[in-house]
């Protein structure tokens, strides 16, 4: 009903020529193609909101664009309609809001996985390496076989990073674990295609592994279901996944999506936004590994006790993850 | 010829309804096809037992009329009724369950199954063929003796010649219980003997008391088997008359509307010098069956050489050839003494053009126009490279127009609009929209295919004396026509096609139909005398 | 009863503008069904889309700038249709377009403005026509299928730009797969600059100068089709095969220029992507355009006038259905998707469902006056 009223307030606004709504709070976030249902990184952006709406009562406005040229046109609406805070989802985004920026000096503008440097842009990225190490470490001890994998949704530097930080993590538990890497592809479909992760997940069963980790967007639900149907174990990525298929989700990566799109608004509601780089790591509490109901009896006291002291070392920096990007 | 012994006695013998009840009888049908009047009152009463003929121009409805009483097409106005009851017919199952049958013009045969297979395709009866099949086999050897319709049952139909396959076609009407029988220009794929048997077939019907109705636009066919004659004219009927009490010409001027000259006056030809010679040709068709074998001819200034012969003998092969459309394989070809170099396809055809040749090609639908362009675009077709057509880059539109549309006037071409799309002319306006353009460049050498396919009798007539023209003008003339009438009539010399070979070769005096139509079923011209016997 | 198959007469107004309206007619009441279904008013709605498409200047500029996407692609369609060829191929050659203009834009942006521009637009024109010559060539010397080989071509496009960009042209240190930004040289320049320029001030949008190489190829289209020799032959190729051999037309030539015409017009949106809005290279910006050219042609009639108009209208659709998306909580993408595909099937699959009715309806009407 609110979403209504909401809903014939904006169409008030637009008949009204795009005038700005002055008075009222207005956070907003601008989806990217993969869409705000795709069980992963623009999903956790989606729940981030829709926790602020609920702690808050604040309605939030959203968009999924479909073409490249609709990622400028929607940020500048939002702008333009009076959002303070627009939340650009994706490292896509980052040409779009290097422009609107300059455009919409006053409003402010944070940009998930990529920098832009303007004093109104708030630019997070995550430390994936550092949780994808912490999983690393989990496939390590949950493995029999002494064999893990991990597949990756579109080959580019991002990936790279999850990838090295599990490979880190797994070595670090047992320094002749056998990993096997595969990307999905090399365009952007590749985060979207199960078909193709299942079977990338199943040769890697065949070759011996039994703990697949995959950083791979839509493309993971495939990896999942191979995991489950060959009675394997298989990790999730960005959300927290583990529901998906309770008793072969070994654990998730979390990026905290849903947390920065959150603390955005919630800063920007308060009056304490900044601009300028956030860097979330686990010390922040930006990634981390997921234990939950569904996936407590697959994770031994042993284990956890393990991840947990190299977490508390991570943050302290006994150990050092080495960050693909920055090498 | 004709069976006049037969008449009267037959008009007592009604399936159904008693005497004097008509078996099939259409009252003020009506029927538009857009703006289009197609059918306007017309009323037919068909009599038990007889041969009724339906003639008419191209156009003039009578097709339709038969396609509303067998159910293709719902009248806008007017009653069918069978043996004297109003019957509402929907379909062609409702036809066939009144008991009225069609033989189409194109045969709606299964080329891969049998004989047995065709006539009991959608009657089958039960889940199993054999039980169907073996009924119909009793049945259709009954009918066979009956009529004296020899077909193989396990032949398979794509095997049969022509004139066999219209057989089954009418098994398949009678086996599924036709007392009345539609035929839609059944003879236009026959040679004259096939003719022949079918004409003793379908007398032979009608005196078991089945009643016919032919559709035709050949008078000869109507005089040689009907009894009565239904004339129509641009939708309507002109006329019902008995065929003992009439004669083609006064049919023929009820058809057109105005007397009609059914011969071509012409003086004898003054053949000069040879402008297309033919050495040894053979051609394969497009899918690389040999169609044409050493075929050898010329053809002088001042003459008109026909091709008679059964359509699918090699004869449209031939003609491509020449025209350059299609390959030849082998043998020459020489345009006023010079030989053109062997080539196919669009360039050869090109190049034939610029030596002067012109080409009537046979399907004008297929080949010889586009009908979607207007008459304008379809008028220079060939020749709209001609500088007089383009200036520079653009084609030059009104002079197409001017120049499309003078000719149309020449060869009175209605409506003279060189702007109305092709599609929307007539057929004999089309054909003389492409005539038109092929002749008015005086070419030296024309090559004319079936010139007056489903063209009406009057255009038929100015198609004619053009040919004859051109001809004293000192033009060399091909005229390829399964017409024997036209050939018989234009040619100065006809040379007969069979099985891709010329089998003969006869001057206009000495050509008959009967020596013809032997040549056509492949009786070479000397040993015509004693197969004759 | 050849004779009578002829198209049914109707007055012009009733076959290219009635007919048309009432099936945009019927897709929009089905789509306000749907609305209506998912608890939103389908009135509202409609004029949330219309506004969003026309009510300010900033939407019409967006409407625009996808309107000349969709001439672009609807007329490339519509000369191959014009041929007899269904090229389905225009996603590939756009992508082509967008690459021969970047590269010039890449290399060549340092050069002035009125040197690079048109070498742009040239090279994008050369390269969409190439990716459409090589099908038009299989398919007039060796017979394979055009709609196979375009289809196979638009993958092939997509695995050479992600390889290019992935590989060679990416900006280091950067997770997008794009270029570099070109040097100003090569920004073809938006149209609210050009009104800037005169002190006119217009709404920010990605509507820039290549809506005036739409306009020039929407006239050079009639005058190629209808007043050239090549496009008599082109014509005459598409409607009879066996006639234009007759009329010494050699049809694999014609089909190859047709072919080539066709992606040199759907390698405009590259022009209009890469030099006009994005000013770098990057994946995926041909977005569909090319398939959507497809039902622009259609609707259209591959007529220029009909392409404006349909191209326009789904100009409209685009805008307005993402400002409808952005006002309508429930009306997600997806439902916007629906709609557009409602006005293609009513407009192009199902047109000739009422068509003859209409046009019978009509005919005998002018025949009752006339009589």
């Amino acid at each position: 009903m609110k979403r209504l009223i909401v809903a014939a307030l904006a169409a008030i606004g637009i008949a009204a020529g795009g005038m700005a709504q002055a008075e009222d709070f207005t956070p907003a976030v601008v989806f990217d193609m993969g869409g705000k249902f795709d069980k992963s990184f623009n999903e956790a952006a989606f729940n981030g909101a829709e926790k602020f709406a609920a702690d808050t009562g604040i309605q939030y406005r959203d968009f999924e664009v479909t073409n490249p040229s609709m990622r400028e046109q929607a940020l500048r609406n939002m702008a333009r309609r009076g959002a303070q805070v627009v939340v650009a989802m994706g490292f896509a985004q980052a040409a779009a809001v290097e422009t609107v920026a300059q455009e919409f000096p006053e409003t402010k503008f944070t940009l998930i996985d990529m920098v832009v440097d303007l004093p109104n842009v708030q630019s997070v990225i995550f430390k994936e390496h550092e949780g994808s190490f912490l999983v690393g470490m989990a496939a390590a001890m949950a493995s029999q076989t002494g064999k893990v994998g991990f597949v990756g949704g579109m080959d580019i530097p991002l990936i790279r990073k999850f990838a090295l930080g599990y490979v880190e993590g797994a070595q670090h538990v047992n320094p002749d674990i056998e990993i096997f890497q595969n990307m999905t592809g090399t365009t952007p479909s590749a985060w979207n295609d199960p078909t193709k992760g299942g079977e990338l997940a199943r040769s890697q069963f065949d070759r011996g592994a039994d703990v697949v980790y995959a950083a791979a967007g839509g493309t993971g639900i495939g990896v999942y279901q191979a995991a489950k149907d060959a009675g394997k174990l298989a990790i999730g990525v960005d959300s927290n996944q583990n529901y998906i298929h309770p008793g072969t989700m070994l654990t998730s990566m979390v990026k905290r999506v849903d947390v920065a799109v959150y603390e955005s608004f919630r800063a920007a509601k308060d009056g304490t936004w900044q601009g300028g780089i956030q860097i979330l790591g686990l010390a922040e509490d930006g990634v981390g590994w997921a234990l939950d109901e569904h996936n407590r009896s697959l994770v031994s006291a042993e284990m956890e006790a393990a991840i947990e002291q190299a977490r508390t070392d991570i943050i302290a920096g006994n150990i050092a993850v080495t960050d693909y990007m920055a090498q | 010829m004709a069976g006049e012994e037969h008449r009267g006695a037959a008009a007592e013998r009604g399936p159904s309804g008693g005497p004097g009840v008509p078996a099939l009888e259409v009252v003020g049908i009506q029927k538009w096809f857009g703006s289009v009047h197609a059918n306007d009152d017309v009323s037919v009463a068909v009599a038990p037992g007889t041969i009724h003929g339906i003639v008419g121009e191209n156009g003039a409805g009578k097709s339709t009329l038969m396609s509303i009483v067998y159910g293709y097409y719902q009248a806008d106005g007017g009653e069918i009724r069978v043996g004297g009851t109003p019957v509402t017919i929907k379909g062609p199952e409702d036809a066939i369950a009144h008991g009225v049958g069609m033989v189409h013009q194109h045969f709606m045969l299964v080329d891969t199954f049998t004989v047995l297979e065709n006539v009991v395709l959608g009657v089958e009866k039960g889940y199993l063929l054999r039980s169907t099949l073996s009924e119909a086999r009793q049945e259709l050897e009954r009918l066979e003796r009956e009529y004296g319709l020899d077909v193989d049952p396990d032949a398979i139909v794509g095997s049969l010649p022509v004139g066999l396959q219209q057989r089954v076609e009418i098994l398949k009407a009678l086996y599924r219980g036709a007392d009345i029988l539609i035929l839609d220009e059944p003879t236009g794929v026959l040679t004259p003997q096939e003719v022949d048997d079918l004409f003793r077939i379908l007398r032979a019907l009608r005196d078991q008391g089945r009643t016919i109705v032919l559709i035709t636009h050949k008078l000869r066919e109507i005089m040689a088997l009907t009894d009565r004659v239904t004339v129509m004219r641009a939708g309507r009927v002109v006329d019902h008359v008995a065929t003992a009490e009439t004669d083609r010409a006064q049919l023929a001027a009820m058809m057109v509307g105005r007397s009609v000259l059914l011969r071509v006056d012409k003086e004898e030809a003054a053949p000069g010098e040879a402008l297309l010679r033919v050495e040894s040709l053979a051609v394969r068709d497009r899918s690389g069956v040999l169609r044409v074998h050493d075929v050898s001819f010329t053809v002088h200034a001042g003459e008109i050489v026909g091709i008679a012969g059964v359509a699918g003998n090699g004869q449209s092969e031939l003609l491509e050839a020449l025209a350059g459309t299609l390959a030849s394989e082998q043998g020459t070809i020489a345009i006023g003494g010079a030989p053109v170099p062997a080539g196919g396809r669009a360039e050869a055809a090109r190049a034939m053009r610029r030596r002067g040749l012109g080409h009537v090609p046979e399907d004008r639908q297929r080949m010889g126009l586009v009908t979607a362009f207007d008459a304008s675009e379809s008028g220079v077709l060939g020749y709209h490279r001609e500088r007089l057509y383009n200036r520079g880059a653009l084609m030059s539109r009104g002079a197409v127009v001017d120049a499309v549309g003078s000719t149309m006037e020449d060869f009175d071409v209605r409506p003279p609009l060189p702007t109305l799309r092709t599609a929307n002319f007539s057929g004999g306006n089309q054909q003389k929209i492409v005539v038109g353009r092929e002749m008015s460049r005086s070419p030296d050498v024309l090559l004319v295919g079936q010139p007056t396919r489903g063209v009406d009798i009057g255009a038929i007539e100015f198609i004619h004396r053009k040919l004859v023209a051109m001809r004293d003008e000192g033009k060399a003339i091909l005229l390829v026509s399964v017409e024997l009438d036209e050939i018989m009539s234009l040619a100065d010399r006809i040379l007969v096609m069979f099985g891709g070979a010329i089998v003969g070769e006869v001057s206009q005096e000495e050509a008959d139909e009967r020596t013809l139509g032997l040549m056509m079923a492949g009786e070479r011209a000397d040993g015509a005398e004693a197969a004759g016997a | 009863m050849k004779g009578f198959g002829g198209p049914t007469q109707a007055p012009t107004w009733v076959t290219h503008g009635l007919v048309p309206l009432i099936n945009l007619g019927l897709a929009l009441v089905i789509a306000g069904i749907i609305i209506a279904l998912i608890g939103e008013n389908p009135f509202e709605a409609l004029r949330l889309l219309v506004l969003g498409a026309v009510g300010y200047p900033e939407a019409i500029g967006y409407t625009l700038y996808y309107t000349t996407n969709f001439v672009f692609t609807g007329l490339a369609v519509a000369i191959a249709f014009h041929c007899g060829l269904f090229n389905i191929g225009g996603e590939g050659q756009a992508y082509l377009g967008g690459l021969g203009a970047g590269l010039i834009g890449l290399y060549l942006g340092h050069w002035p403005a009125p040197v690079v521009i048109p070498l742009a637009i040239a090279c994008a024109m050369a390269f969409g026509a190439f990716w459409a010559f090589i099908p038009g060539w299989l398919q007039a010397k060796r017979g394979s299928h055009i709609v196979i080989t375009t289809i196979m071509f638009n993958f092939l496009a997509a695995a050479l730009m992600t390889y290019l960009l992935v590989e060679i042209f990416i900006k280091p240190g950067q997770q997008a797969a794009e270029s570099r930004t070109f040097e100003a040289g090569a920004w073809l320049p938006f149209v609210h600059d050009v009104f800037a320029a005169f002190g006119a001030n217009i709404g920010r949008s990605s509507l820039n100068l290549s809506i005036v190489v739409a306009a020039v190829c929407l006239v050079l289209f009639w005058f190629f089709v209808w007043r050239t020799r090549w496009g008599y032959e082109i014509r005459a190729v598409g409607h009879n095969e066996s006639a234009a051999v007759y009329g010494g037309i050699a049809p694999d030539r014609a089909i190859m220029l047709a072919m080539a015409i066709s992606g040199g017009l759907a390698g405009l949106v590259g022009v209009n992507e890469i030099i006009g809005v994005h000013h770098r290279l990057l994946l995926e910006f041909t977005a569909g355009y090319g398939f959507v050219g497809i039902a622009v042609a259609l609707m259209g009639r591959n007529h220029p006038a009909g392409i404006l108009l349909a191209a326009l209208l789904f100009g409209i659709l685009y805008q307005g259905g993402s400002e409808l998306a952005f006002d309508m909580p429930n009306v997600t993408r997806d439902m916007v998707v629906v709609l557009q595909g409602l006005v293609i099937l009513f407009s192009g699959a199902l047109e000739h469902m009422f068509r003859g009715r209409i046009e019978r309806l009509f005919a005998r009407r002018a025949r009752a006056v006339a009589a």
